[in-house]
């Protein structure tokens, strides 16, 4: 068995026919924390969707723990499911449920742990998140920040090989983009799993993040640690890195055409 | 006209994927039911919004209901001098037809609105999504439950409807019009029918329950993720559910009244 | 915590449910006057049975004392057999005679049965040989026109006998040549 748990080889993906993705390779070792980095619109959460089986690659495949996930049927996929956690943009509670029953849901459904050890599990992941006392709140009566870390505790309920995490800073203040910063380090070290990180936000994300891949035009632009990708002189990541608005080629922006016509 | 003609094509094709779609979700729904009887608390829940909480608007329609009943016929009635006749008026149309049919157009329209919008809710928010993401199915977890408890709660709700209905019919009848008190039920009794009349009521408002549970739930299920889309989503279920319940109910009576 | 609560309410709404239909069953519909206990059979031949229905009160006195139980045709004597069930409590002597009535002029009909003097008793499997047809209202028009046809006619030969020796047969009256 190879070292990293998800792989994804050579995939191409593409809605009626026009391609998102044209040949993507990325490999997530074991105990890293990765992340997927690249404009609104760049295929980044379908990525995340790909990995978990929601979607089929229309070529190549995706690899988590050896298996190749398309050609799992319906139990094999929940099979893997079993070992991701994800992070919804939103969060994605249950609204019916309280913050209590929603970190509960996954043990409840997939397990057959007592009420009374569910319990302690629950209080003991709401404690990791800073939610303990907050456990008989509806998802309503929460905050976008305080939303996200009860999703976050949901994800880890059951202590997944995989964390993933669609835009989990998008939207939030900076306190508690802090907050999340740090859970999502601290989460991926304690449990020992590995964690891909999706999102735009080039400050937080290099401050957590092992590995950094950037995805542009349906390909893997660049990819390395954050150190090196500040130092890159691409072009592009020069620019995204450092959100510059003058960029000598901003990849998605119809723009750039339109500046080198003007000036070429 | 060839523009038109290709439209109404593609308006037809689209309402067969549908139909098609919608047999599918059936299809699932039954396989995926084993875990509505197992974790029997789930379907109970259910059972409380959609039949617990439908209650006071079934007693309070079927009450006012079974009195217009009683007044109408009367009118009727007694100009061919057989007023007794009333009780077998009110009852019978009750059961037969306006228990059955009544009930489940309310119900479409109070449980069945709550169910789509709740299910296009939970997938424009990803919640069913994240279900799925964690390994739940979301047909067994979410929809099942539903069902069947639309399926139990409906000829309850039909038969409180009707028994509702027949006391309303009797309290104009009998304290407010003067009819025999003996006459009303004893007419009634010879006339009703328990294999004939009640039972074919219950068998109609069961069929109604998986009819009306099943458009909801589709239309919640594939309702477009956004709150336009679940808006439509909430208006087609009482529109489809109420047309589908009224030509099942032609259907089903047609082949009750030859059997 | 709540899932208490539901289990109560859902509780009180299946009760509901069932007191409905039970309440149906016994107070608006005929699940209990149908059931009359213990029951003997007995057949009845009758050569039009006009609009008897299986299930039909069966009534003696103007009390009823059982039901039709079915009603078939016998291809043989071409008559209707039709199978009465009778309660047990109730002996009928072997000279009973049954009719068939009508419960008011357009009402549902019944079974009418009225007890002769024989010592010995209709006992199950019997057959009730003295019946009487049902009224159709139909044949009772017809009759009455007929009647009515014959009656001008007999007028007309008592004050005019030779005019007419045609047969009056019913069968070949003509409505036409009766003038009423």
């Amino acid at each position: 068995m190879t070292s990293n748990i998800v792989e994804i080889d050579n995939v191409s993906f593409g809605y009626k026919g026009r391609l998102l993705h044209k040949g993507i390779n990325m490999a997530f070792p074991r105990g890293k924390v990765i992340a997927i980095m690249g404009g609104s619109g760049s295929g980044k959460t379908t990525l995340l969707r790909l990995i978990g089986g929601q979607l089929k690659p229309s070529k190549g495949e995706v690899r988590v723990d050896g298996a190749i996930v398309h050609q799992q049927n319906r139990e094999g996929i929940y099979q893997l499911r079993r070992k991701m956690g994800l992070l919804f943009q939103h969060g994605a509670l249950f609204t019916d449920l309280s913050v209590y029953d929603n970190v509960a849901f996954p043990m409840r459904e997939l397990t057959d742990l007592s009420e009374s050890m569910i319990r302690d599990l629950v209080l003991m992941k709401l404690n990791a998140v800073g939610l303990r006392g907050a456990h008989s709140l509806m998802p309503t009566e929460l905050s976008g920040g305080m939303a996200r870390r009860v999703a976050l505790a949901r994800a880890v309920a059951l202590d997944p090989d995989i964390i993933m995490y669609d835009e989990p800073f998008a939207g939030l203040d900076p306190i508690s983009m802090g907050v999340i910063c740090d859970l999502i380090r601290s989460l991926n070290d304690a449990l020992g799993a590995t964690s891909i990180i999706v999102s735009h936000d080039v400050k937080e994300t290099f401050l957590i993040a092992d590995y950094v891949y950037f995805v542009a035009n349906g390909e893997v632009a660049a990819e390395g640690t954050p150190h090196d990708l500040m130092q890159s002189t691409l072009p592009f990541v020069h620019q995204f890195v450092h959100g510059e608005k003058d960029g000598p080629v901003p990849f998605h922006y119809p723009a750039q055409n339109y500046r080198s016509e003007l000036f070429g | 006209m060839l523009g038109f003609l290709s439209e109404l094509g593609q308006r037809m094709i689209a309402r067969v994927w549908r139909l098609g779609a919608g047999a599918h979700l059936f299809f699932l729904t039954i396989i995926y039911s084993g875990e509505s009887f197992r974790r029997f608390h789930l379907t109970l829940r259910e059972i409380y919004f959609t039949g617990v909480m439908s209650l006071l608007i079934i007693i309070v329609s079927a009450f006012f209901v079974g009195m217009v009943l009683a007044l109408q016929g009367y009118n009727t009635l007694q100009k061919y001098g057989s007023s007794e006749a009333i009780g077998v008026l009110v009852a019978l149309a009750l059961v037969r037809e306006l228990g059955p049919v009544v009930t489940a157009l309310l119900f479409a329209g109070r449980a069945g609105t709550a169910i789509t919008a709740e299910i296009g809710l939970m997938k424009t928010t990803e919640q069913l999504s994240a279900m799925e993401m964690m390994a739940v199915n979301p047909i067994a977890r979410v929809v099942a439950p539903r069902f069947w408890a639309g399926v139990i709660a409906m000829p309850i709700l039909a038969a409180l409807f009707s028994m509702v209905g027949v006391l309303g019919g009797y309290l104009v009848a009998v304290p407010l019009i003067g009819v025999d008190d003996g006459a009303f039920w004893s007419q009634m009794q010879a006339n009703v029918d328990f294999r004939d009349d009640i039972v074919n009521g219950v068998i109609k408002s069961l069929v109604f329950g998986v009819a009306c549970t099943m458009i909801a739930l589709f239309e919640g299920f594939d309702a477009p993720p956004t709150a336009e889309g679940v808006s439509h989503a909430t208006t087609r279920t009482v529109v489809i559910s109420s047309l589908t319940v009224l030509g099942l109910d032609f259907v089903l009576t047609s082949f009750m009244l030859v059997v | 915590m709540e899932r208490t609560k539901i289990d109560l309410w859902v509780g009180i709404f299946v009760a509901l449910g069932v007191a409905s239909l039970l309440g149906l069953a016994m107070k608006v519909g005929n699940l209990t006057s149908s059931k009359i206990g213990d029951t003997y059979t007995v057949t009845a031949a009758f050569e039009n049975i006009g609009g008897l229905k299986p299930n039909a009160p069966v009534k003696s006195a103007g009390v009823v004392v059982g039901r039709v139980e079915g009603i078939r045709f016998d291809t043989k004597a071409y008559e209707a057999i039709v199978n009465i069930k009778i309660d047990e409590r109730y002996a009928f002597p072997k000279d009973t005679f049954a009719n068939i009535y009508t419960a008011g002029l357009l009402g549902e009909q019944y079974v009418g049965l009225e007890a002769g003097g024989d010592e010995e008793v209709l006992k199950n499997g019997d057959k009730i040989t003295q019946t009487q047809d049902a009224v159709v209202l139909e044949k009772m028009i017809s009759q009455f026109l007929y009647n009515k046809a014959s009656e001008t006619k007999d007028d007309n030969k008592s004050t005019d006998v030779k005019a007419d020796t045609k047969p009056t047969d019913g069968k070949s009256t003509e409505l036409g040549d009766a003038p009423f």
